[in-house]
C-alpha cells in the first residue's frame, strides 16, 4: 500500500469525483488483479484437481470406459485398509524415504560445512554441486539402472574384482530399495547443501570468532554455533524431503521400467502404486482414492515435523 | 528432495481431472506420437503411425515405398519397445480423445479389450471399404478385430506361429547335436526340451544359461493352448485350467534345474544378453526373428537356427492396426492400413523381418522362404505348418494383465527362490488386484 501513495493527488487538487472512485477502487481491487492469474492458474491445475479427484475416489471409475460411474462411497477408501499392495507399498515409501532421506540431509551438512571454507574455485565446487538436481530423474535413473544391472553393471564388477559375489540390485528387497535411495540422494544431496550453505552464511561471524578465542575446535564449533543456527533451515529441508521421500515416483518407477516396482512389489512406492492402479490396471477411482490419501498423509507428515520444531524452539526459548 | 518433486501430484491430479477437461493436456504428457500433423499446401499429408515392439515396416522399407507410390503422403513412426507402456499411452491419450497418432497398433492381448469396451473409440474400417477385404484374411482373425454390431475395428497385421530359435555355436560347445531336424525329434516332447537343457547344463559355456527366462518358457506354451485365461463365454477360468497350470509347472521345473539365465524379457539386460550369448535357446514366435536380429545384430548372423517347438504348433501375439476415431487423416490412414497389411506386403515383411502373414493368400508365397540370418532356416515351412495347426485361442479382455501377473509370479520363483505355492498365490492375488 505505501508504494501506491505518492500516487494519490493531494487532497487540496479538488479532482472530479468520479475518476477518483474509480482510481480508488483501482487502488483497493488492483492488487487482487495482480494475484489473480495465480490463483487463477492454482484453481485450474490446483484446486480443480484436487476436488475432482476427492469426487472420483468415491466411485468406480474406469479409463477404458469413462462414463459408467458406479457409486462406491467410501468403499475405496475401506478397500484400502484390507489392500496388502496397498501396505507394501506403504512400508516402502517409509524404508526408502528414510534410507534416501537421512544419508542425504546427512551429507549435505557435511558437504555445506566443506563448503562453507574459504578455498579455491569455491564458486565453482558450488554451482558443481549442484549439478545433479539439474539432470533428469529419468536421465538419472537410467544410467544407475545401468550401473546397478545384474549382469553387466559397473557396480557388480567392482564387487566382483574384491571376491563379492554379484547382487540382484532390482529383485532382492533390501538391495533394491538402496538402488532406489541411491538415486534420490546423489540428486538432492547437493541442493540440500547448497540451502544448508545459505544459511549458514547468515550465522553471525562473530559467534565463530569468540568459539575460536574461547578454544574450540572446527568440529566443536560445527556442533555448538552452526547446528543450533541452522535449526530452522534443517527444520525446512526435513519438511520438504518428507514431501518429497512420499511422492517418490520416478526413481523407482525407471530403475526397471516397472510399474509394479520390481516383480514382488519390493520398491513399489505409495505413487507408483497410485500410478499402477490408475494407468495400469486403469482403476481411477482407487487411484483417487490412493492419491487422496498420499494428500492426508503429507499433511500429517508436515503437521508433525512443524509440530516437533515448535516444540523444541519453545523449550529453547524457555531454557 | 523438494520443489520440483512436489508438484508431482498436482500433474498427476491434471492428469485425472483431465479425463474429462482437456485432451490437449494429455497429449501433451502422452508419450511418444506428436500427433500435430502439418499438413503443408498442396495436398501434402503427414501419416503418423504409433507402434509397440518390432512390426518392421520401416526395416523393411515398406514407408519408404508407399511413399514413393503416393507423392505427397511422409509417415512418421514412432514406437514404443514395451506392449505395455505402449498399452497403458494409449489408453491414456483415449480417454483424453487427444495426442493419438493416425494409425495405433494393438497387440492381438488386447483385441477382446477394444471390441468389447472401446468400440466407440476407433473408426470402423467399414465406413472406408475394409468389407472386401474380409476374404483376404484368416477367418479367426478378422473374427476377433470385430465388434458387437458388426464393425470393423483393425485389420490384421501379422500372427505369432510359434517355434523355437537356438545358438548352434553354444549348441556345439556343449556337445548337442546342431541340426534342426534332430532337435526337433530329440524335443519332440517339453520333457525332452528340459532334458536336453540338463545335458546343455553339465557341458556349457560359462555364463551362459539353457533358456533366456520361465516367463517367455511360460507364454510360448500357454499359446499352445485353445483355452487360457477365460473360457469361451467369457468366464475367469485361469485358476482351475489344467493347462494352464502345466504350463506354470514346467516353468518352475525349468527354474529349479537351473537351465534359466534368470532374465527379464523386453528389460534392458535381456536385450543384452542376445549378443552376449547368455541363453542358448529361446521361445520364438515369429515376430521374434526381426527383434533377435535387431538386439544380436551383424555378428549374430549365422550363429542362430530355428527349430519346431516342442509339444505341438501354439500362436503367441500378433497384431492389428487400427484407425483412432480422433485420428486426423482418417481416410489416409485407412489407405496406409490396407496397403500394409496386403497380402504382397505381408509377404515381403515376413522374408524381411519374419512377421508371419495373417493374410490367407501370403501364407502359400512364403512356404519355400529361408532366413540366411537363422543358418538358411525353412522358417516358411516351419512357422507355415504351426500357422496351420496352431490352436484358434478364445480371447479375453484381461489376457494381457492375468499373463503379466504370472509371468510376475514365475520371476519371483526364478529370481528371488519364492516357493512355487507361494508365487502362485501371489498371482493369484495380483489377477484380483489387477481386476479390481
Amino acid at each position: 500500500m505505501t508504494l501506491t501513495a505518492p500516487v494519490t493527488p493531494p487532497k487540496s487538487v479538488p479532482a472530479s469525483r468520479r475518476g477518483s472512485s474509480v482510481r480508488r477502487t483501482w487502488q483497493k481491487a488492483s492488487p487482487y488483479a495482480y494475484i489473480a492469474p495465480f490463483f487463477t492458474l492454482f484453481a485450474a491445475f490446483g484446486a480443480f484437481p484436487l476436488l475432482y479427484t476427492a469426487y472420483v475416489s468415491l466411485y468406480r471409475v474406469e479409463l477404458q470406459t469413462p462414463g459408467d460411474m458406479e457409486w462406491r462411497g467410501l468403499g475405496n477408501y475401506t478397500a484400502l485398509l484390507e489392500d496388502e499392495f496397498f501396505w507394501i507399498s506403504l512400508r516402502n515409501t517409509f524404508t526408502i524415504g528414510v534410507l534416501s532421506t537421512v544419508p542425504q540431509l546427512v551429507m549435505a551438512l557435511g558437504l555445506a560445512h566443506l563448503l562453507n571454507y574459504r578455498m579455491r574455485g569455491r564458486t565453482f565446487l558450488r554451482t558443481a554441486v549442484l549439478l545433479p538436481y539439474a539432470t533428469s530423474v529419468a536421465a538419472a535413473t537410467l544410467v544407475f539402472a545401468q550401473l546397478f544391472g545384474r549382469d553387466f553393471g559397473l557396480i557388480n564388477y567392482l564387487l566382483g574384482t574384491v571376491g563379492i559375489e554379484p547382487v540382484d540390485w532390482q529383485t532382492g528387497t533390501v538391495a533394491s530399495q538402496i538402488a532406489v535411495s541411491a538415486v534420490v540422494v546423489w540428486r538432492w544431496t547437493g541442493y540440500n547443501a547448497l540451502i544448508y550453505l545459505a544459511g549458514m552464511q547468515s550465522i553471525p561471524d562473530e559467534l565463530y570468532e569468540a568459539a575460536a578465542m574461547d578454544g574450540a575446535s572446527r568440529w566443536r564449533q560445527f556442533f555448538h554455533v552452526t547446528l543450533p543456527g541452522l535449526r530452522p533451515t534443517i527444520v525446512f529441508t526435513v519438511i520438504v524431503s518428507t514431501i518429497g521421500a512420499t511422492q517418490l515416483f520416478g526413481e523407482p518407477l525407471l530403475l526397471e521400467g516397472k510399474i509394479s516396482g520390481g516383480i514382488s512389489h519390493q520398491y513399489q512406492t505409495l505413487g507408483l502404486y497410485m500410478y499402477e492402479q490408475g494407468w495400469g490396471f486403469f482403476h481411477l477411482g482407487r487411484a483417487a482414492a490412493i492419491a487422496w490419501v498420499m494428500f492426508l498423509l503429507i499433511v500429517v507428515l508436515v503437521g508433525v515435523n512443524a509440530l516437533i520444531a515448535h516444540r523444541r524452539s519453545r523449550k529453547e526459548a524457555g531454557r | 528432495m523438494p520443489i520440483a518433486r512436489a508438484a508431482r501430484p498436482t500433474t498427476v491430479a491434471v492428469r485425472l481431472g483431465a479425463v474429462v477437461l482437456s485432451g490437449a493436456l494429455l497429449a501433451a504428457c502422452g508419450s511418444s506420437s506428436d500427433g500435430a500433423a502439418t499438413d503443408g499446401a498442396g495436398g501434402e499429408v503427414t501419416i503418423t503411425v504409433d507402434l509397440f515392439g518390432s512390426f518392421g515396416y520401416k526395416e523393411a522399407g515398406l514407408y519408404a515405398e508407399y511413399e514413393k507410390l503416393h507423392p505427397g503422403v511422409t509417415i512418421k513412426q514412432t514406437d514404443t519397445e514395451d506392449e505395455a507402456d505402449y498399452w497403458k499411452s494409449l489408453q491414456t491419450r483415449l480417454a483424453g480423445g487427444g495426442g493419438l497418432a493416425d494409425v495405433q497398433g494393438i497387440e492381438v492381448g488386447r483385441i477382446a479389450s477394444v471390441t468389447q469396451l472401446q468400440a466407440d473409440k476407433f473408426e470402423d474400417l467399414k465406413k472406408y471399404g475394409a468389407d472386401t477385404l474380409k476374404g483376404q484374411f484368416a477367418e479367426a482373425k478378422w473374427a476377433a478385430a470385430t465388434g458387437k454390431n458388426g464393425e470393423v475395428l483393425g485389420l490384421g497385421t501379422d500372427v505369432g506361429p510359434e517355434a523355437m530359435c537356438y545358438r548352434k555355436d553354444l549348441f556345439e560347445k556343449a556337445g548337442l547335436p546342431t541340426d534342426r531336424e534332430e532337435l526337433s525329434k530329440r524335443w519332440a516332447t517339453w520333457d525332452g526340451y528340459l532334458e536336453l537343457g540338463k545335458q546343455y547344463k553339465a557341458k556349457a559355456p560359462a555364463k551362459s544359461a539353457w533358456l533366456d527366462s520361465i516367463g517367455s518358457l511360460y507364454s510360448i506354451m500357454i499359446g499352445q493352448e485353445e483355452e487360457r485365461y477365460y473360457d469361451a463365454s467369457g468366464k475367469l477360468i485361469w485358476e482351475d485350467n489344467p493347462a494352464l497350470r502345466a504350463a506354470w509347472d514346467h516353468s518352475v521345473a525349468a527354474s529349479d534345474s537351473g537351465l534359466s539365465a534368470e532374465l527379464d524379457q523386453w528389460s534392458p539386460q535381456w536385450n543384452q544378453a542376445f549378443a552376449a550369448g547368455s541363453f542358448a535357446t529361446i521361445p520364438c514366435p515369429a515376430w521374434m526373428l526381426g527383434y533377435i536380429k535387431g538386439q544380436a545384430g551383424e555378428s549374430g548372423k549365422g550363429k542362430w537356427d530355428v527349430a519346431a517347438l516342442p509339444g505341438g504348433a501354439g500362436n503367441w501375439g500378433g497384431s492389428y492396426l487400427a484407425v483412432p476415431r480422433a485420428a486426423q487423416h482418417k481416410k489416409e490412414a485407412y489407405e496406409l492400413v490396407a496397403w500394409l497389411t496386403a497380402p504382397e506386403q505381408q509377404v515381403r515383411l515376413f522374408e524381411k523381418q519374419g512377421n508371419f502373414p495373417s493374410s490367407t493368400g501370403a501364407i502359400e508365397k512364403v512356404a519355400a522362404a529361408k532366413d540366411p540370418y537363422f543358418s538358411n532356416a525353412p522358417i516358411g515351412r516351419i512357422f507355415g505348418d504351426a500357422a496351420k495347426a496352431a490352436p484358434v485361442q478364445v480371447l479375453g479382455v484381461h489376457d494381457q494383465n492375468i499373463a503379466q501377473q504370472i509371468t510376475n509370479a514365475l520371476s519371483e520363483v526364478e529370481r528371488k527362490g519364492t516357493a512355487p505355492e507361494k508365487a502362485w498365490e501371489n498371482a493369484r492375488k495380483g489377477v484380483a488386484n489387477t481386476l479390481g
